[in-house]
């Protein structure tokens, strides 16, 4: 029958199920094959810390958000248009961020007496009129799958399996996109498994054909391709990008890249992707602990490496001695701290922002540590190379911070060309004649980089506090303030060599709108809103936490009133106050999620009306 | 790939090699030991052995961590690093791994090595990276001015234990062992020739080498070794370990071990009823045998078994990794930039 198509600017859907109902692989499918239609888009997987939590209870449904569109997309949407529920439990949990009038689809055999028990329904949730302000598809999943691979002979193990390929099918009829990437996909991952790889396929083209013949579905939607920069795109999450960056620098530098690292949620996919670029020179330790993946990559600096580090906060609290060693031996190691929620284990799937403080100060003694952090997924890649940058030029630890929204995040990524990246060739010190370890450059006040293999440079470095010039170990009063100023002004002259902070919006106004980090997405939108409403309202993003630009006082002191939104108590507010003394005002979330556009928002009008 | 460090090493190739002293091993700096600690027997050994190895002084690098012992890279004209505590184990190994070509050292004692490093020590013993851990065991920790240490003996009395130490302490030479080690030994810092000839044989084992070097703190823990090195109840007191030779100690060489069953027990040469055919023979191929060899130590009634327990060959971490990416590059060409940043699915935007 002939079936409505409607367009739409863009769309939110949600995929949400058991842990082990394959959701996040449903979103990210549905993902690439959008992102190669031309669509902007932003994506947020939403899932627990349990691999495969008791099935049908609420706190082992995962869920997976994506919003595209033909127009500019920033943020994973605040709420959802559709809800992909595949049963009880993912229902409730999710119902609340679906749009009103939005639509459900349901699997309704995820809705048995035992379904509705788990999630704590009382009775059907389908069967109440309360879900009538929505569009209600049920859809017998579980049937549908099992009748279309009936002569099979497979396992029902197998076919509850490929119950998430039926849903995926249908929302790819429904938002008019092809299934040929995912069946490529399909058959290049279960290559070693013939009867897995065409169940997949059967499934995923079962999905497609209900909702062309059946009649419950009676509009299909079409979302054009966005107006993106011309060039070449892939879809990338902060996590890749992440590795690829360092890759990059790497080859920048002329070095050779090594990570050390111990496994940690959300940071674990950097050390898993770049153990694959071996033939890159790439070498990657999967260390004993936290301890001996910062120090093997102090060691492999000592060495003459791109030295780096993955992390999250509780990795980062045990890696801090070492850092202060980084500091006091100046040599270059970059830190990444993929962020998530604390104190402690705290939310190990969940984002979050606390940890600016433990990056700027969480160390013992004067140790001051540059920061960079990444305002997107794609923008992890640039955010890695400017760390190394710092890092090789100054000869000092660097942070890098991103977090868990940006580092399973993905967007469109426009593919950059190898030769318009910075070069980042560093000069070993190879003359022996007036060297002395610690004999600075003038300008970046960075001392040599001499590697053990280097004739006539034997020296000795280490922790104990060291004489200017020659390095040797001294308890000498003086020096030892002389020591400590130095490397503080050190990592203040970077500010030098940063470009300046540039404001999207007016340079001046009544509202600026201070972000750092994940945020940028969601800042965006909404600053962007409100100044299509009339409101004076600018955005500035810090990508360099520490030092800071320059001109960020400046830009500060132009607007009547400073709003810093935060995944956190508030942090960055804290050191523009202590620095600027400028009466900025946070707005702070700390649940895990990242912001939605419409809280800030909210803040932005309350503010600009008067209130704080 | 020319990457900066093999342009480096390429210029340095063309360096004559030197015929070294031992005095080209020791650097400006004053030895800050205390006077009579027996730290400085272990650095004149190790400067005289290093011209004997035939590495350049540039090419070799000791790592330290902390402790009186972690002093020692400021005393060698080499390249080193004073590490923090307990970390030198792991800083050593990824400097290995960054950098097979040198010859990295570890210098570590009974606390740094064995109790705040005790995580990296045997994960790097398991890995088997080719670097040299010599470990100095005082049975004390004293820098800190004379707490116990892992390796104090139960009833110990010391600054921390006024009521004598209640923890059992370790035997290096069986946790190592424990930990797979494939070089295990133990020497004397009052046994010059016998450490000359442990450094050398260490240096030369490819692969992690073991070195538990008894080592006297005359400030806290004086003489906690003396029955072993003193002239006087040496003999008695130490069977030496030699590769195919039989276990035999005493002052006139009167004695042997001879394994009963899996226990060794001490016999006696000289009345008649053994000979020296019935003694144990070192076979430091022999795991199992190694394991019981450094059981001895926890033995009071046994002799102290100093010497090589086990040299084995067995593949090494950073041998494997080179490896790898060597395979990695011949099968998939040398990594190529713009390559991988177009790789996967991609499409354009016009």
């Amino acid at each position: 029958m002939a079936k409505n198509t409607q367009n739409l600017d863009e769309v939110t859907i949600r995929f949400a199920g058991d842990s082990g109902d394959g959701m996040q692989l449903t979103g990210t499918q549905f993902t690439n094959t959008t992102a190669l239609l031309g669509n902007d888009l932003s994506t947020l997987p939403d899932y627990p810390a349990e691999i495969r939590a008791p099935q049908g209870t609420l706190f082992g449904v995962s869920g997976f958000q994506i919003h595209f569109g033909s127009l500019e997309i920033n943020t994973p949407g605040d709420q959802c248009d559709v809800l992909v529920a595949m049963n009880a439990a993912a229902l409730k949990v999710n119902l609340g961020s679906l749009v009103d009038g939005g639509a459900i689809i349901v699997n309704t055999d995820g809705f048995s007496d035992k379904n509705l028990k788990l999630a704590g329904y009382p009775s059907n949730p389908l069967k109440d009129p309360a879900i009538q302000k929505y569009t209600l598809y049920e859809v017998d999943i579980t049937k549908l799958t099992t009748l279309a691979l009936q002569d099979m002979n497979l396992s029902s193990k197998i076919v509850d399996r490929s119950k998430n390929f039926f849903a995926l099918g249908m929302m790819y009829w429904m938002y008019n996109r092809p299934l040929e990437p995912t069946i490529e996909w399909i058959k290049k991952k279960f290559s070693a498994k013939p009867d897995i790889m065409e169940s997949n396929i059967r499934v995923l083209k079962a999905g497609w054909n209900y909702g062309e013949t059946t009649e419950i579905f009676k509009v299909r939607y079409e979302v054009g391709p966005a107006k993106l920069t011309p060039g070449k795109y892939r879809n990338i999450t902060g996590n890749q990008a992440t590795a690829w960056g360092f890759i990059a620098a790497a080859k920048k530098a002329h070095l050779d890249l090594f990570l050390g690292s111990y496994p940690i949620t959300p940071a674990s996919d950097i050390l898993h992707e770049l153990s694959m670029y071996k033939s890159y020179g790439v070498k990657t330790f999967q260390a004993e602990d936290e301890i001996a993946g910062v120090t093997s990559a102090i060691g492999a600096s000592f060495g003459g490496s791109l030295a780096i580090t993955t992390t999250s906060g509780p990795g980062v609290a045990l890696k801090t001695e070492a850092l202060g060693l980084a500091v006091m031996v100046e040599l270059p190691v970059v830190v990444i701290n993929v962020q998530r929620g604390g104190p402690s284990t705290g939310l190990p799937t969940k984002t979050e922002q606390a940890d600016l403080l433990q990056a700027l100060y969480g160390r013992n003694g004067e140790a001051p540590i540059p920061i960079v952090a990444a305002s997107t997924p794609g923008n992890c890649f640039y955010a890695a190379i400017e760390a190394s940058r710092i890092a090789l030029k100054y000869m000092t630890p660097v942070f890098l911070m991103t977090d868990g929204y940006l580092a399973n995040g993905s967007e469109p990524w426009l593919i950059p060309k190898s030769s318009d990246l910075p070069d980042l060739t560093v000069k070993f010190r190879t003359e022996a004649e007036g060297f002395m370890p610690y004999l600075r450059d003038e300008k970046t006040l960075a001392r040599p980089w001499a590697i053990p293999g280097t004739p006539g440079l034997e020296h000795r470095i280490g922790g104990l506090e060291k004489q200017h010039l020659t390095g040797n170990v001294s308890y000498d009063p003086a020096n030892h303030e002389y020591m400590v100023r130095l490397r503080a002004e050190k990592v203040e002259r970077i500010a030098d060599d940063i470009p300046t902070a540039k404001v999207e919006g007016d340079a001046k106004g009544d509202l600026l709108v201070v972000g750092w980090g994940g945020t940028y997405g969601a800042i965006k939108s909404a600053v962007t809103k409100m100044r299509a409403e009339g409101h004076s309202v600018s955005h500035l993003h810090l990508t360099h936490l520490n030092p800071m630009p320059k001109n960020t006082g400046e830009i500060l002191y132009n607007f009547k009133n400073v709003l810093v939104p935060e995944l956190n108590m508030g942090q960055l507010v804290k050191v523009l106050r202590s620095k600027y003394l400028v009466p900025a005002v946070g707005l702070n979330k700390i649940q895990g999620l990242p912001f939605k556009s419409v809280e800030i928002e909210k803040k932005i009008v309350e503010i600009l009306k008067g209130g704080k | 790939m020319s990457t900066k460090v093999n342009e480096m090493l390429a210029s340095a190739a063309s360096v004559a090699p030197v015929k070294y002293t031992s005095k080209d091993f020791s650097s400006d700096q004053d030895v800050r030991w205390c006077p009579g600690c027996g730290d400085y027997s272990i650095l004149a050994q190790t400067q005289r052995v290093m011209p004997d190895l035939g590495i350049p002084k540039h090419k070799t690098v000791f790592v330290s961590g902390i402790g009186c012992s972690s002093r020692f890279p400021y005393y060698m004209n080499t390249y080193g690093f004073h590490s923090i505590h307990g970390r030198a184990t792991a800083v050593a190994s990824g400097l290995k791994m960054a950098r097979p070509d040198l010859s990295v050292w570890i210098v570590t004692g009974d606390g740094d090595g064995m109790s705040i490093g005790g995580n990296h020590l045997i994960h790097l013993l398991r890995r088997n990276i080719d670097v040299n851990v010599l470990l100095f065991n005082n049975q004390i920790y004293g820098l800190t001015k004379g707490q116990y240490s892992p390796t104090s003996e139960v009833g110990k009395v010391t600054k921390s234990t006024p009521y004598g130490s209640i923890d059992y302490p370790f035997n290096p030479a069986s946790l190592a062992l424990g930990a797979s080690a494939s070089f295990v030994a133990r020497t004397l810092d009052r046994d010059p020739k016998h450490m000359q000839v442990v450094l050398k044989r260490a240096a030369e084992h490819k692969g992690t080498s073991f070195v538990e070097i008894y080592q006297n703190c005359n400030v806290f823990n004086d003489g906690a070794f003396f029955q072993f090195t003193e002239k006087e109840s040496k003999d008695e007191n130490v069977v030496f370990l030699e590769h195919g030779k039989p276990l035999v100690f005493g002052k006139e060489k009167e004695k042997g071990i001879k394994l009963d069953g899996f226990t060794p027990t001490v016999v006696s040469t000289k009345d008649g009823k053994y000979s020296v055919n019935d003694l144990l023979v070192h076979n430091e191929k022999d795991t199992t045998l190694s394991f019981i060899l450094a059981d001895m130590t926890m033995k009071p009634a046994l002799p102290r078994p100093v010497g090589i327990f086990l040299s084995l060959e067995r593949p090494t971490y950073d041998d494997m990794m080179t490896l790898q990416i060597d395979e990695a590059k011949k099968k998939r060409g040398e990594g190529d930039l713009e390559k991988l940043l177009n790789s996967g699915d991609t499409w354009m935007i016009n």
